[in-house]
């Protein structure tokens, strides 16, 4: 057997819920430390940056309303390939993966809603606007719930299993409207300003702890797919 | 500028409170799953993949 078809078949057996409990057990003190170390340097960086010369104070709310947001996308990302994984190859843990994800995913986007609230009042003056941003990742919010209800609603998890599939990857054309909701249309929402082709438009002492909490949510949502995808599909594989 | 604090307090609070409750959520659910397992497993039901996994390491 070749190196290569060798790497490809160690990378499959990682598809064996077996092997993929015991490498998920084996890895999440790691996960879950690396993420509290994350989040301790993130908050550090948070406190001791200094206010921004027009938003004040309020700049800091940035820190953890960006990274939700950007972590509600990652999430329903993970779900479309995840359901491509149901639909495609039928594999059991695509689907456990799915479902996992959706509770995450509806907690990022809410902190993202409430957190973006808080931030719009002291610098928009209002609580919430229904410009096409606000609005798209309302939508998103209320995708993932109707996922969440629709799992627990039908007895027959293949079947649920299939329906949420088709249900996410049409809901997925909302992700690329969210992100380019800003360009598409007039919002009162600024444009990007991290993301873009011409490099971050934002100050690198701004940057540097938003990097560092984006990581940390990031490392937060690994220990919290995968400890539910180890005991979830415990019994499907 | 000082009222503005009890916004970034009320949304570190807010996000505090939502990542604790998201870990103890998968804290219990996951100790929910396991007990169901471990049921499962006394009942004598393993899984399909353990045995490959099994017959694959030998």
């Amino acid at each position: 057997m070749s190196e290569q078809s060798l790497a490809i078949r160690k990378f499959s057996d990682l598809a064996n819920p077996t092997r993929f409990i015991g490498l998920a057990e084996r890895l999440l003190p790691w996960f879950s430390g690396l993420t509290a170390l994350l989040f301790a340097v993130g908050l550090y960086l948070c406190f001791t940056t200094e206010g921004d010369y027009q938003q004040g104070e309020t700049v800091r709310i940035m820190y953890v309303h960006v990274p939700a947001a950007w972590l509600s996308m990652m999430c329903y990302t993970v779900m479309a390939l995840s359901a491509l994984g149901t639909l495609v190859w039928r594999h059991p843990l695509a689907d456990v993966s799915a479902r996992a994800a959706a509770p995450i995913g509806a907690c990022f986007t809410f902190l993202a809603l409430v957190t973006g609230s808080l931030w719009g009042k002291p610098m928009w003056g209002a609580w919430w606007v229904w410009d096409a941003r606000l609005t798209s990742v309302f939508v998103l919010f209320l995708m993932y719930l109707g996922l969440i209800a629709l799992n627990r609603a039908m007895d027959d998890p293949g079947k649920a299993a299939k329906v949420s599939a088709i249900l996410i990857l049409v809901g997925f054309v909302n992700i690329p409207i969210i992100k380019f909701s800003v360009e598409w249309w007039n919002t009162l929402h600024q444009p990007a300003s991290v993301l873009r082709l011409d490099g971050p438009a934002i100050d690198p002492e701004f940057l540097r702890p938003l990097l560092v909490m984006a990581l940390a949510f990031t490392m937060l949502f690994l220990p919290c797919t995968s400890r539910p995808c180890a005991t979830k599909s415990g019994a499907g594989g | 500028m000082m009222s503005h604090t009890g916004y970034v307090i009320a949304s570190y609070g807010i996000a505090a409170f939502t990542v604790a409750g998201l870990i103890l959520w998968v804290l219990a659910d996951g100790r929910g799953r396991r007990r169901e397992l471990k049921a499962l497993e006394d009942a004598g039901i393993r899984r399909r993949s353990a045995s490959t996994a099994a017959g694959e390491a030998q």
